[in-house]
């Protein structure tokens, strides 16, 4: 990979890439109230990665989140979703009804939907960025 | 617990499946995945006592109550399918430990098994819903994972076949999911019980017509029926050999269901073969498919490729039965569909044998396999005697049912044609018998005496296949009884 990108190149990365960050974070935590959710919110997380990974190398991504980090991270997102379907169960409920986890269903149906959520995300962007990575080092 | 089992079938694999990506070690992960085999053998051993006491279980996914909510749904159709699936999959595994270490490198070897459950999640998941949007979801997991799983074969073809798989089998999920979406839109439901209530109502709709003619092809492209079928040989051939073992006895199995599920339950019977007249689609393509890739099976060098054509052979015999309309029918191609899964398994876990040793499935590495190997080679001879239907094997139980119950219904051109596919069979499984015992191996190399008798961890699991297959050819009643409650649940 060319690390030798553009200074204009480097310079507005620096700045966009914590947004996109951010804006990851707004529409995978704001899914329930409004547009957004956990898959969309992995793909910009990842998107975000995978810039600075085209504009830095991926050398230099791999030292902040390295492909077997990724990979872990793949597998958690998983577990954590069907975690909550277990804890749901393991409370008397069936698979992921979520009313059983806190005392007041609204609160039950906030949290559970929250963690599924965040589970999909963490899996997708790990997901996205694994295909990157992978993709990258074949062509290299 | 016993009331959350329905759903605990599923997710166990599905939980599995990441934590098997995490372990480093081979034999961890092949013992993992070999314990999430064997527990959700019994989970199925137990759903079926359940079912056969209880009648039909209904879980509720996230407490809500279908049909708005998605349900399982375990009747005596999906208990029998369960325990096909989960049963291949504990021998598979208990077979697969040498050979996945031989054929799939040290570093992939954790992804290996996590893929392989996953495809066991979907399978299992496809038997166990009651939601036609669920099927579909189960459907993609399933493929998905079969996909990677065919395209870690050693050969590079393997990749060229992975993708020719991915690509039709993409269309035919995407047909299906085109008919459910259409189902919906007339309906307004994805409860399979739901939706064969509200169909009859509607079957004067153009809409109707365009859905089930989309989920027909759908499916018909994952079962790999006449002449949908090109996918197969190739993926079959060319995918670990374990996977072989497990995709052949399963995954086209599941479709079968699926085609049952949808034509005998979600559309009602008389709305399929009476108004939609999906027998006269079947019983063609059913007989050009016994016929034509039986004898292309015969002109295959590559054995793996040509038990592959003869898959395609033997699909057609179960979708003939399908196309009878008939219970009688219906039964035969059900118990074909467990015999089969346990002949064809058998034999490509005696190719997983031989690749194991001589690493090759080419007909003329075969020579003097008879003396060096004896006991996969009679496996062999035992096992192809079922696949060409020779009495006191479980083969000819399952054709004797296709064949009467065409008889039955007045279809003598199927009749005959069951015979003839029969006679096709014995012209390729004498091709190996008489190349393994009556040839003097010409390579040098497979002179050597390297070449000895597959380790005891594979050749028990392949001669409880061999032994089961004498045991449903002589205890007919068993698969029979076992069959025809399955088939009540749709045809009562």
């Amino acid at each position: 990979m060319d690390t030798s990108a553009g200074l204009i190149l480097r310079e507005v990365c620096k700045i966009i890439i914590p947004a996109v960050l951010l804006f990851a974070l707004y529409v995978q935590f704001h899914g329930e109230y409004g547009p957004g959710g956990g898959f969309q919110a992995g793909v910009i997380f990842a998107a975000a990665v995978i810039l600075y990974a085209l504009v830095y190398g991926r050398h230099k991504a791999q030292r902040i989140l390295p492909l077997a980090t990724v990979r872990v991270y793949i597998a958690a997102g998983v577990l954590l979703y069907s975690g909550v379907g277990v804890a749901t169960m393991l409370r008397g409920g069936t698979f992921l009804d979520y009313n059983v986890l806190l005392h007041s269903p609204q609160h039950a149906q906030h949290l559970g939907i929250f963690l599924i959520e965040l589970g999909v995300g963490i899996t997708v962007a790990a997901v996205m960025i694994t295909i990157f990575y992978v993709l990258d080092e074949f062509c290299e | 617990m016993l009331d959350h089992l329905p759903a605990l079938q599923v997710i166990i694999p599905l939980i599995s499946a990441p934590v098997c990506m995490l372990v480093t070690r081979a034999s961890w992960a092949w013992l993992l995945a070999t314990a999430v085999s064997i527990a959700s053998f019994v989970m199925a051993l137990l759903l079926a006592r359940e079912v056969s006491v209880h009648g039909v279980l209904s879980y509720h996914l996230g407490g809500w109550v279908p049909p708005l909510g998605i349900e399982y749904r375990i009747d005596h159709l999906s208990a029998y399918v369960l325990i096909i699936v989960s049963a291949t999959a504990s021998i598979t595994m208990l077979a697969a430990r040498k050979s996945i270490e031989q054929e799939v490198s040290r570093e992939k070897s954790g992804l290996f098994y996590s893929a392989y459950l996953l495809c066991l999640t979907g399978l299992l998941g496809i038997a166990a819903t009651g939601d036609a949007f669920n099927i579909f979801v189960f459907l993609e997991i399933s493929s998905l994972s079969s996909y990677a799983l065919i395209a870690m074969g050693r050969d590079r073809r393997a990749l060229t076949s992975a993708y020719q798989y991915l690509i039709m089998g993409t269309i035919g999920a995407t047909f299906i999911l085109i008919g459910v979406g259409l189902l919906y839109m007339l309906t307004g439901t994805l409860n399979i019980l739901d939706l064969q209530q509200k169909i009859p109502g509607i079957t004067g709709s153009r809409t109707l017509h365009a859905a089930f003619a989309f989920l027909t092809a759908g499916i018909s492209l994952k079962l790999a029926l006449f002449p949908l079928h090109l996918w197969l040989p190739n993926a079959y051939a060319y995918a670990p050999s374990m996977i072989t073992v497990f995709l052949s006895a399963t995954a086209t199995k599941v479709s079968l269901y699926l085609l049952f599920r949808f034509f005998f339950g979600l559309f009602p019977p008389e709305v399929s073969f009476e108004s939609f007249h999906l027998g006269r689609i079947l019983l063609p393509l059913s007989i050009v498919a016994i016929l034509t890739a039986s004898f292309v099976a015969i002109f295959q060098d590559n054995i793996k490729r040509m038990l592959a054509y003869s898959s395609v052979a033997q699909i057609g015999y179960m979708t003939l039965g399908i196309s009878l309309a008939s219970k009688e029918g219906s039964i035969a191609s059900m118990v074909y569909l467990l015999n089969h899964a346990l002949i064809k398994g058998g034999l490509f876990l005696a190719m997983a044998c031989i690749v194991f040793r001589i690493n090759s499935v080419q007909l003329e590495d075969f020579a003097g396999l008879g003396r060096r190997m004896p006991w996969t080679m009679a496996a062999i001879v035992l096992l192809g005697l079922g696949l060409i239907g020779v009495p006191l094997t479980a083969g000819f139980i399952s054709k004797w049912y296709v064949l009467s119950a065409a008889i039955e219904q007045g279809h003598w051109l199927g009749a005959v044609v069951v015979v003839g596919g029969s006679l096709l069979a014995i012209l390729y499984i004498w091709k190996i018998i008489e190349q393994a015992y009556f040839r003097t191996p010409v390579k040098v190399a497979l002179h050597t005496s390297a070449i000895r008798e597959a380790p005891l961890a594979m050749l028990i699991p392949l001669w409880v296949l061999v032994a089961g297959n004498f045991y449903l050819g002589l205890n007919t009643s068993f698969s029979y009884n076992f069959a025809s409650t399955a088939i009540h649940a749709i045809f009562p």
